[in-house]
């Protein structure tokens, strides 16, 4: 009897795993990676976000229910876990305060791992999120939710051949029942600690001047901003004239959003009429 | 190469952008969605039988119909409520009974026995820990049922429902169809609305949300309404009636809170806060069937003991001050006794009595005590013997009954239950919420106006109330 192979046996059995997982709750300390949950709305963040920390984020079948981002941890694996659960939003383009919490906190934030979150009975329209997502970041893994309700609906979706297609490790859960979760806890894991290395397709192709003047823009931008990750993104909002993050160059401040501990606080009350 | 500065960047930006043309950003979203498309077709296949009932469309037809969604809206608001006032009137009197009738006697002997000084076991006991135990038993029961049937609905999905059915007529006040659910949310706690609006883009539509949040009767709010509601309407009709009519006056001062809203929205959205109606597009999420058992556990756990023990937080110190107006004497009368005859002809001219002003001041911090608060002013004012044990103190009242006596003891009318339900309604948010809005709004002025309109709305119409009330009764 090889006791070293028993032992990996039992770690690689899903019930040694589930006794692996330690919900830290809102125990932030010492987190070794910081996952973060996006998604369009209504599509179960909050929920996947209360099955991994324990905690009780408020869930609600609308839209829109979250605005800020929550923070819950946990444990697995001897790795502990920083959980973010951003506002849902139907794109990374958009204006809106809730939606600007999401984009910044992908953006610049710069999570270890990323979870989209996916509604499988309505995979198209999620699939434009996901794909604006995986323009820029590697490291992330889809969380193919609500496939209860999809099955209920008729509705199947091939998985592997989404996987394939995407290039990020796809898992299919129905986190309301806890299904998948395991999954998904091991896919973090192999992500963050690097075992797994997703290579999304950057599928949208670029006409050769636009991938050149891409090229050239964001070896301006990296020279003056050494610490900007996402260099090739902001090149291209910058050719398609975002006023956001042509102000955000302009300030300087395109750096500094890198620290992003805060919330970005938002005022209404002033400009509206004084 | 770090000579280039910030503008030389944007400068060669722009430039480049003439190179790549000006629907860049047309072709880029069509390409994502095509190629999402495009992903979408290979991997999702539908076996769905052709036919075959679909019962999201059916119920959907049913909620949101232009006939039925409303009748059914205000018949869920019914049943919400009449289970709320008809269930927890049992256990809220086991509570009373458990905890006013028999751990106070017991807590006051324990003062007794060890020699405590008569102030120090009335501020203790008779203060601190009654107003604490008055307020548990108040509104433990009403928010262990109302919540988890809200959660049910929430969870089921008809908030997004309703927002839909809200649409048009938010459009027409020229405000955003989203307030329909920071509206919702503000039910459950008005802080909590008020942070909900984040959903809402505009900043203009989201002021008008965050000041007419307050119409929104908040958790703090329900239990006065039920009560007075309990004793006052429901009295009105034969007992078998009276659970449904109370329940009616609840939902009608809940609708009266909707129309205000719409009505203020309309009001701001013509005048200080002009602007045309932003569009905007909700999805109508699938039903789904709520988990009984564990909407249940979360919200008896975190929204109805996080809302008691924040009422107890304020109960504390509140029964403390009641404690201490009542005690303190200044010649005759006790300091509460003064400002109470000091309110009182403005209180009377308005349909409502000192005790209650009095009453609404102390409760700023939260609106959870304003009845008990009410309860023990009125008997330290009128010495009504036979309930209390002296001066401020709260005492336990074995049923509805006694609380009627206490109150006519104290000159209440039926105009008077009237107007403290209305004013209960349109008053100053409480202190939790007032930040909020100034954390939110991050303007002083914006957070007076959402403070000061409503407090004025409810005096003029409680004066106005009370005016043609009289007259109707003098003429009649």
């Amino acid at each position: 009897m090889n006791t070293a192979q028993t032992t990996r046996a039992c770690e690689t059995c899903p019930a040694h795993n589930v006794a692996n997982l330690v919900k830290l709750g809102i125990n932030l300390e010492g987190t070794d990676y910081v996952v973060a949950l996006a998604g369009n709305p209504n599509t179960g963040k909050s929920t996947v976000f209360n099955a991994l920390t324990g905690l009780r984020q408020h869930t609600g079948n609308w839209p829109g229910k979250t605005v800020t981002r929550a923070e819950g941890a946990f444990s697995y694996s001897d790795k502990r876990y920083k959980l973010v659960d951003l506002p849902g939003t139907y794109s990374l383009l958009s204006t809106s305060t809730d939606e600007e919490v999401a984009r910044n906190f992908i953006l610049f934030g710069q999570p270890d791992v990323t979870v989209i979150v996916v509604d499988a009975t309505r995979l198209e329209r999620n699939l434009n999120l996901a794909l604006q997502v995986l323009e820029i970041t590697d490291r992330a893994i889809v969380c193919l939710n609500l496939i209860d309700e999809a099955q209920r609906l008729g509705i199947a979706v091939a998985e592997r051949t989404l996987a394939k297609d995407l290039g990020v490790p796809v898992v299919p859960t129905a986190a309301r029942r806890g299904i998948g979760i395991q999954d998904l806890l091991h896919t973090i894991h192999d992500v963050a600690t690097g075992a797994v290395i997703p290579k999304p397709k950057r599928i949208v192709k670029h006409a050769p001047q636009l991938e050149k003047a891409i090229g050239s823009l964001a070896e301006s931008l990296q020279s003056k901003f050494p610490g900007l990750t996402n260099a090739r993104w902001v090149a291209l909002r910058l050719l398609e004239g975002d006023d956001r993050i042509i102000s955000a160059v302009r300030t300087g401040e395109i750096t500094s959003i890198l620290s992003l501990t805060e919330l970005p606080r938002e005022t209404v009350g002033e400009g509206v009429l004084e | 190469m770090n000579a280039i500065s910030n503008d030389d960047i944007l400068l060669k930006a722009g430039n480049l952008r003439w190179e790549v043309g000006e629907n860049l950003h047309d072709s880029l979203m069509e390409s994502l969605y095509t190629e999402a498309s495009r992903i979408a077709d290979r991997v999702v296949t539908r076996s769905g039988a052709p036919g075959r009932f679909n019962w999201d469309r059916a119920l959907d037809k049913l909620l949101t119909g232009r006939w039925t969604g409303f009748p059914i809206m205000i018949l869920l608001l019914m049943v919400v409520f009449w289970l709320t006032i008809a269930g927890s009137n049992v256990p809220s009197s086991l509570l009373a009974s458990l905890l006013l009738d028999t751990v106070h006697p017991v807590l006051r002997s324990l003062g007794e026995s060890l020699s405590m000084p008569w102030w120090l076991s009335g501020f203790l006991f008779d203060g601190v820990y009654l107003a604490t135990a008055w307020v548990v038993s108040v509104m433990l029961p009403p928010m262990a049922i109302f919540f988890p049937l809200f959660t049910l609905l929430e969870d089921f999905g008809y908030l997004p429902r309703v927002a839909f059915n809200l649409d048009h007529l938010f459009r027409k006040a020229g405000a955003h169809g989203k307030q329909a659910l920071s509206m919702s949310m503000g039910y459950g706690c008005n802080a909590a609305g008020i942070i909900s609006t984040r959903i809402i883009d505009s900043p203009r539509e989201r002021l008008i949300a965050i000041i007419t949040n307050n119409f929104s009767l908040c958790n703090g709010r329900w239990p006065t309404q039920i009560l007075v509601a309990t004793l006052f309407i429901g009295a009105l009709a034969p007992p078998a009636l009276s659970g449904f009519l109370s329940a009616s006056a609840v939902v009608a001062v809940a609708l009266f809170g909707i129309a205000l809203t719409f009505l203020t929205s309309w009001f701001l959205s013509r005048t200080v806060l002009k602007g045309e109606a932003s569009t905007f597009s909700l999805e109508l999420p699938p039903y789904r069937p709520p988990q009984v058992l564990k909407t249940l556990y979360t919200s008896l756990i975190d929204r109805t003991i996080l809302v008691l023990w924040r009422a107890v937080m304020f109960a504390v110190p509140a029964g403390a001050v009641i404690w201490l107006i009542s005690n303190i004497h200044v010649g005759e009368l006790s300091i509460a006794e003064y400002a109470i005859n000091w309110l009182n002809p403005f209180g009377l001219l308005i349909g409502l009595n000192g005790v209650i002003l009095l009453a609404y001041i102390i409760a700023i911090p939260a609106n959870e005590i304003v009845i008990p608060t009410i309860l023990m002013l009125t008997v330290a004012s009128t010495g009504v013997s036979g309930y209390g044990e002296g001066a401020g103190v709260l005492f336990e009242l074995e049923d509805n009954l006694q609380y009627l006596s206490v109150f006519q003891a104290g000159g209440w009318t039926l105009l008077t239950a009237v107007n403290l339900m209305l004013f209960s309604l349109i008053h100053n948010p409480c202190s939790t919420t007032i930040y909020t809005i100034y954390k939110e709004t991050g303007s002083v002025k914006w957070t007076l106006v959402s403070s000061l309109m409503p407090i004025a709305m409810g005096l003029s119409l409680c004066f106005l109330v009370a005016q043609v009330w009289r007259l109707a009764t003098a003429g009649g």
